[in-house]
């Protein structure tokens, strides 16, 4: 483990100090019996693990969303679909490498898969743009929404981001057009449109991709109208009251299930999805074929009445619900 | 020459004299500062008579000058469960609301009705900017549902005047839900082959812009509306650089090709009258009143804007 989160810090001393150890007796040459202290030191860490991450706050949750190692888009896109074959741009201005998207087979059925994608080192991250996405980015996913539309092909979304970029040449083609624009393509798909936020679910970027017939969440993903320090500088007049916010909001997998936002909350790993990723791959791909054979056999006049009535109806209950 | 000659008397004499302006009846222009006696601006809908700045204007007073002689019909907007989240910053949620509510007069952000205009019948929606910045919560969600599905059932155009700073956040991911349930009502609309109009007001902004304030068939805002998904401010901050002068202001939009039309307040209604019936396939809107049945039989009334000379 490279990263570790503040409020991780003394589960890094104690899984540091045991790695240490096994080093130490590793390279000296009459070999000490290490192990049952180094043991005892991983038994420590496993409790804390276990503890620290029992109740996990809003504001921690955030953090653990936004983890650097947490596994991306295209990391579900490698190891959970075969033939993939990415499509660019939007055919009007250029291609956004914040959104990826494409054709692929989930279990041997083609789909389309669309995501955000963050990047996982400085150079991959600036090509992503951090997983913002900008106007090209939505009318790409438009563009593979229609065609998915047209072909009779399932549609997944990834979602992953911050939020949508906010940024002068964004706002001069029409950031906020071209959100509301994948909205309402989402909202027309005569094809099944099925959403996981794998990540950070950050407002309108988001919806653009997510107005779908089934919302899953990753157990420590958040989906949120704004940032918690965004909230905080507004409401609170200071950034720092974040955690506050982030309670405020509710913007956490467990409280949005309540709501009825999120229909299913996929559990993550002990530490959350940055301690496996692997695991956490293939949990959300039995979800996504579960998810995908309740909406099988439905035709496109019952998938699109489905969706409408979902989002009508949300939220008429509040937390009761 | 002493203190009290110096001092005193100056400033007794500069707290007396200084002329207060009557709440009622004076208001300063927001951007020229020119003094506005309330009947001048109330007659040119809060458009200054000195410098043509485009000051807010509440629901009400907008639909009264909007519809055939200010006569309206408000529709019911379904009432949705207060304080959903139990959501409390500084303030209570419900406290906020109230506050709201009493300065306002109003219930919530979003003035629906039913009524004509140039004797054409129209669905309005309207926001209320001074209702906690406009924002899109349930209600305005609710408010918007209402007169797509009002419109639907009159068979008329929706006519929407967007204002506000975007999302609720009081009522949080709730409000984001609002995005894909208005984009439903707009797709209504769009099934019923109705024209939806909107008019973006000053300021329209944030998830409302990314939403039905976007998804117009015609797209026309009033003169130097902010508009725009992320703000100035926030933009500054992430590029580092200063924006150019009138970004994401009307014109801007319109130059980029974001809008139709940039129409001055006291020409809208005009202009919506003209454009509502093209589209509803009716008859050229008459101006003025309606000629007595006899006069109707003997001229023929010349077109208002022909341009004769």
């Amino acid at each position: 483990m490279a990263h570790y989160l503040d409020f991780e810090k003394p589960l890094a001393e104690i899984e540091g100090k045991a790695e240490e150890l096994r080093a130490i007796a590793r390279q000296s040459d009459d070999p000490m019996d290490v192990e049952e202290e180094a043991n005892a030191l991983d038994r420590k860490a496993a409790d804390m693990l276990k503890s620290l991450y029992k109740e996990l706050t809003p504001w921690r949750k955030c953090q653990v969303a936004r983890h650097p190692e947490r596994p991306h888009c295209k990391d579900y896109i490698d190891a959970l679909f075969t033939e993939f074959t990415p499509l660019s741009g939007d055919r009007n201005f250029g291609e956004d490498q914040a959104v990826m998207g494409g054709l692929a087979r989930l279990n041997d059925t083609p789909v389309m898969v669309i995501g955000h994608e963050k990047g996982h080192d400085t150079q991959s991250r600036l090509r992503r743009n951090f997983g913002m996405a900008r106007p090209e980015g939505y009318r790409k996913a438009i563009r593979l929404m229609e065609m998915a539309d047209k072909f009779g092909l399932p549609v997944i979304t990834l979602v992953d981001t911050p939020g949508a970029y906010p940024g002068k040449g964004a706002e001069e083609r029409g950031q906020s057009e071209a959100i509301a624009r994948s909205t309402e393509a989402c909202l027309s798909l005569g094809v099944p449109l099925v959403s996981v936020i794998i990540g950070e679910g950050g407002s309108g970027g988001a919806v653009a991709f997510a107005t779908a017939n089934r919302v899953a969440m990753l157990e420590h993903s958040v989906y949120s109208v704004i940032s918690p320090e965004g909230c905080a500088s507004i409401l609170w007049k200071d950034a720092e009251k974040m955690r506050e916010a982030a309670q405020a909001l509710r913007l956490t997998a467990e409280d949005l299930h309540k709501l009825g936002v999120c229909d299913r909350i996929i559990p993550e790993p002990l530490g959350g999805a940055q301690r496996d990723p692997e695991g956490t791959i293939r949990t959300v791909g039995r979800a996504l074929k579960q998810l995908l054979d309740e909406l099988s056999g439905k035709d496109a006049g019952t998938l699109r009445a489905d969706r409408r009535r979902k989002f009508l109806e949300l939220g008429s209950k509040g937390l009761a619900a | 020459m002493n203190w009290i000659s110096n001092y005193v008397r100056p400033r007794i004499n500069s707290i007396f004299s200084r002329r207060e302006v009557p709440d009622n009846l004076w208001s300063k222009c927001d951007d020229c500062g020119a003094m506005l006696f309330h009947r001048e601006i109330r007659d040119n809908l809060n458009v200054c008579t000195n410098c043509g700045h485009h000051m807010a204007i509440t629901p009400r007073d907008r639909f009264e000058t909007l519809f055939d002689g200010g006569v309206f019909a408000e529709i019911d907007v379904p009432e949705p469960v207060a304080d959903p989240l139990h959501f409390r910053d500084q303030k209570k949620y419900p406290d906020r609301m109230r506050s709201a509510q009493k300065s306002t007069g109003e219930k919530e952000a979003m003035l629906v009705a039913h009524g004509e205009i140039g004797r054409t019948p129209i669905v309005a929606a309207a926001q209320d900017f001074s209702f906690m910045g406009g924002s899109m919560g349930m209600y305005v969600g609710n408010a918007i549902v209402a007169a797509a599905e009002a419109a639907v059932e009159h068979r008329c155009p929706l006519i929407l005047f967007s204002a506000a700073g975007g999302a609720r956040m009081q009522e949080g991911i709730l409000s984001l839900m609002q995005m894909p349930r208005t984009t439903v009502a707009v797709q209504m609309l769009k099934e019923a082959g109705l024209p939806y109009i909107v008019v973006l007001t000053h300021p329209t902004t944030g998830g409302v812009t990314a939403s039905y304030a976007m998804l117009g068939d015609v797209q026309i805002a009033e003169p130097n509306a902010l508009i725009c998904f992320a703000g100035p401010r926030v933009i500054e901050q992430t590029i580092r650089e200063k924006l150019p002068e009138g970004f994401q202001r009307a014109e801007y939009l319109l130059e980029h090709g974001m809008l139709d039309r940039v129409t001055p307040r006291k020409e809208l209604r005009g202009e919506l009258i003209t454009i509502t019936r093209m589209l509803m396939g009716l008859p050229p809107a008459i101006h003025g009143d309606l000629p007595s049945p006899d006069e109707t039989s003997t001229s023929s009334a010349p077109a208002e804007d022909s341009e004769t000379k």
